[in-house]
């Protein structure tokens, strides 16, 4: 073994230039970690704006051009700060562990695609300190509202957005050739855990659209300040092609999102239901069909913008067909936790929340591909809630029983149970009280994106503020449990941590040390 | 600690139902509702029908999954003694559960596309009505009929800003509805002029995006006379709340007679055009114009957005030559967000406006801009 990390008894120069030239794989996990859980809590800061000045009917706390750079900050920061990072700060620390290998393939690129993310961010977020403001176009940034009609800033965002594309795309890469080059003897493709599975799939979906959204933002650059004139109708574009450029990646970004969340809950629910996965290969086949299907389904984000029918059909038909994988795995996870024996740890309940939360979000996810439904609930708060019960109660209640779940092995320190409990049910009723109420509204007929909103609508609004404002505070407590356990919890060295846990990550000392699988395990 | 989990959880939703039911009691009862419309044409009656087959689906589906779920996380705990049997696959079962919902699918798919096709039925139009989404108003256009009127929306700001109490109709009400008869095929083609808005009336199940340089189509045909109250529903701009729309389902009798006073409106004020007007009337005009139509962005004192809508207060263009002026609200300025206001307003407004903006808020230029000079700058373009 070489030299350990060094730590901030070595002085605050070593310490500072450890995290900022680290190559490994731990660290830099850690780091993506850290960075996410701060875009989180900005990107939450904007929704307690945004669910503040909604609270009540009529314009109390901000005006609308601000309203509308919130709700575009908020999305851009969730989707693209807080919950890819925080899949690709697992991947690193756990991709490796995984498959028996010593680091991920390629750790200075690694090392690059953490920290050009920070500065993109910092791009983005300069934007509302500036003349003009932040973005204000929605985080689907329909031209020509972002191009024509955008603040100058529009640039930034492009250069930010950019600078994402390029992280996201090189961390990929990374986790492709770790997957493709480094397996331990003996770790087959069909041997590997679920999470790695669909963390592979994951990244071949974002080597495949990442750079569509980069063409998408360029063509806007140029149409902004090269006199092109792409999206621009009067110059012979078509603002519907962007909606179909924006959404051939939209669609399958929302599945790069949501399938390492499906890989994390298929490692945890078998662990407390202390039984092997079920139909293992049937959940690698029905991810590989969903990412698949991702690529078809793209303009069922459009069916009002008066496609012919035909095209309206057949997105309708391909969209309906994703229940079918979708449910294969449901059904699978349902089935490992029948005839287990199990028990109810904080990682176990984030996973079963998961599983309800998420059949619910693909519920009224079905109900939106019926194309003539849809003409009703398009761009109403019932896909709002639709889409936040699919990417909250997703990806985000599944990144954190992934914390939980695999903190002790990080640490080698016990988090607080009952806290971890305390916050799971704040945040499990604080989230359906935001959410379930928007279900009303948008049926009602509120509009999403909207600062204001008619008196008819004006309980369901405050219903759901408060819900919102409790699973706000439920992620303060999270912080304090996670800071908590690092600095004064339990400590533990058991190997396994959980008593049903299986996996090569498990059979590493706890905490884990600097340096794993130097030597390659052997993989029967 | 399920237990404990249960009274937490009852506790706190308890509130929340009380809550509910409280204003239940004091709210009139559309502020109650929580499901889809049924609305009153065969396209809204076939939206709410396939919405409730499908949630009615869900429900059965999400009944037995999640019944199903809770026996076990119930009956297999390892609290109870449950030991964990071994078993990781099936083939039956698992190729069961993938085939029937895929049965289940295509079944649901025939009342889909039923419903689809019902939808775009837009052929064979009555009336053909042209839908124009401005920021932040609507344009209505009966085609062949020499009608043309722009509808905003009336909530004043100091209702908005709190400074007024709200009125019932907050936020749903506009300064001039589209109008409609019964019993005839209407059909809506929407567009957009700037930016993309969308054209909802729930009612109708009408939402079609408007988009710069497209046409949609959608269609209406109802019996019931009433007000229908929708909203536009793609971001649009900071006045995408602020931009209602108001259908007037009106007996044919009673349409076509207001068709004709819309008309005659036309012809009255083609025939005043040549008023001279005087510098106060202008003034008064002119600030509701502008109140309307131009504060959203340039602001009511004059002092625009900085970075984003230019200050009109000492500007060059307000305070240079009156054509100038006269040009960029009748052109609009390529590559902006301003854009052209010569279909939105009349002769008579956009001078108005103009006087208003050369002499509001220390602009002292002192001019009078007449509706002839509009009238003659676009006549010689």
């Amino acid at each position: 073994m070489a030299h350990g990390p060094a730590t901030l008894a070595d002085g605050w120069g070593k310490y500072i230039s450890r995290w900022v030239f680290t190559t490994n794989h731990k660290d830099i996990g850690t780091l993506y970690l850290w960075f996410s859980f701060a875009m989180f809590i900005m990107g939450g800061a904007f929704a307690m704006i945004i669910r503040a000045e909604l609270f009540q009917p009529g314009m109390q706390l901000i005006k609308p051009e601000f309203f509308n750079q919130m709700t575009t900050m908020h999305g851009l920061v969730m989707v693209f700060g807080a919950i890819m990072p925080a899949f690709v700060g697992l991947a690193n620390w756990l991709i490796p562990m995984m498959i028996g290998a010593p680091d991920m393939a390629l750790p200075r690129m690694n090392n690059l695609s953490f920290w050009i993310l920070p500065f993109a961010f910092a791009i983005l977020t300069s934007t509302l300190f500036m003349e003009g403001g932040g973005p204000n176009f929605g985080w689907t940034f329909y031209a020509p509202l972002s191009t024509t009609y955008a603040p100058d800033t529009v640039n930034y965002f492009i250069f930010g957005v950019h600078i994402m594309g390029a992280s996201s795309i090189m961390g990929s890469i990374n986790i492709i050739a770790t997957v493709m080059n480094m397996r331990a003897p003996g770790m087959t493709y069909m041997k590997m855990p679920l999470f790695v599975w669909t963390w592979v799939i994951t990244a071949f979906l974002l080597v495949a659209v990442m750079p569509v959204l980069a063409g998408a933002v360029t063509m806007m650059l140029m149409d902004i300040n090269f006199g092109t004139s792409f999206f621009d109708a009067a110059g012979g574009g078509d603002p519907v092609l962007f909606q179909h450029v924006f959404w051939f990646f939209g669609h399958p970004e929302v599945y790069i999102i949501i399938l390492p969340a499906f890989g994390v809950v298929s490692q945890i629910i078998p662990t407390f239901s202390r039984k092997p996965l079920f139909g293992y290969s049937s959940m690698v086949y029905a991810t590989a069909a969903i990412a698949f299907l991702s690529f078809v389904v793209w303009a069922h984000h459009m069916f009002t913008v008066g496609m012919p029918i035909a095209g309206e059909l057949y997105f309708m038909y391909a969209t309906m067909l994703i229940a079918v994988p979708t449910g294969v795995k449901v059904f699978n996870w349902i089935t490992t936790m029948y005839r287990g024996s199990l028990t109810f740890e904080t990682p176990m309940l984030f996973s079963i929340a998961f599983v309800i939360l998420f059949t619910f979000g693909g519920f009224t996810g079905m109900m939106l591909s019926i194309a003539a439904a849809d003409m009703q609930y398009h761009d109403t708060y019932f896909v709002v809630a639709h889409f936040h019960y699919v990417m909250v109660a997703g990806a985000v209640f599944s990144g954190t029983a992934a914390v939980y779940y695999w903190l002790p092995k990080w640490c080698g320190k016990m988090y607080d149970e009952t806290m971890g409990k305390v916050q799971f049910w704040i945040a499990f009723i604080g989230f359906n009280i935001a959410f379930m109420p928007q279900h009303f509204l948008g049926l009602a007929g509120m509009p999403r994106r909207y600062a204001d909103y008619g008196l008819q609508f004006a309980d369901w609004n405050m219903v759901s503020s408060i819900g919102a404002f409790m699973y706000g505070g439920a992620q303060i407590l999270f912080l304090f449990n996670v800071i908590r356990t690092i600095g004064w919890g339990k400590p533990t060295d058991d190997p396994k941590v959980w008593e049903g846990a299986e996996g090569l990550e498990w059979t590493v000392p706890t905490p884990a040390p600097y340096h794993t699988f130097a030597t390659p395990p052997e993989v029967k | 600690m399920l237990k404990r989990a249960q009274a937490l959880f009852l506790g706190l939703l308890g509130p929340v139902i009380a809550l509910a039911i409280a204003g239940n009691v004091s709210a009139e009862s559309a502020t109650r509702q929580l499901n889809m419309p049924q609305g009153v044409t065969e396209v809204s009656q076939a939206a709410y029908d396939i919405h409730m087959i499908m949630m009615w689906i869900c429900t059965v589906i999400g009944i037995a999954v999640f019944g199903f779920m809770f026996y076990v996380m119930y009956a297999h705990r390892k609290s109870r003694g449950a030991v964990a049997a071994n078993f990781h696959e099936n083939h039956v079962v698992e190729l069961i559960w993938t085939i029937v919902p895929a049965l289940i699918l295509i079944v649901m798919a025939i009342p889909a596309t039923t419903a689809l096709l019902k939808v775009y039925d837009t052929e064979n139009a009555d009336i053909d009505i042209k839908v124009t989404g401005y920021q932040w108003k609507w344009q209505y256009e009966y085609i062949g009929e020499g009608v043309k009127y722009m509808s905003e929306l009336r909530t004043s700001q100091d209702e908005i800003y709190g400074r007024a109490p709200k009125g019932e109709h907050y936020l749903r009400e506009v300064t001039e509805p589209l109008v409609i008869p019964t019993g005839k095929k209407v059909r809506f083609l929407i567009t957009g002029n700037d930016v993309i808005h969308s054209w909802w009336v729930p009612d109708f199940g009408v939402k079609r995006d408007a988009v710069p340089g497209l046409f949609t189509a959608a269609w209406a045909k109802t019996d019931q006379p009433g007000t229908y109250v929708g909203e536009c529903t793609e971001l649009c701009g900071l006045g995408h709340a602020f931009m209602p729309v108001v259908v007037e389902v009106k007996e044919e009798a009673e349409y076509n007679e207001w068709l004709a006073g819309k008309k005659a409106e036309a012809a009255e004020y083609a025939s005043t055009i040549g008023k001279e007007w005087t510098f106060d009337e202008l003034m008064v005009r002119g600030e509701d114009v502008y109140n309307r139509s131009c504060a959203a962005c340039h602001q009511a004192d004059g002092n625009g957005i900085p970075g984003v809508f230019p200050a009109l207060k000492d500007s060059p263009i307000a305070l240079g030559a009156k054509e100038g002026h006269i040009a960029v609200l009748i052109d609009g300025v390529a590559g902006t967000s301003m854009q052209s206001f010569a279909d939105q307003l009349s002769e008579v407004d956009i001078a108005a406006v103009v006087h208003y903006e050369r002499n509001a808020w220390g602009n002292d230029v002192g001019d009078v801009t007449q509706p002839i000079d509009v009238l003659n700058y676009k006549q010689g373009q």
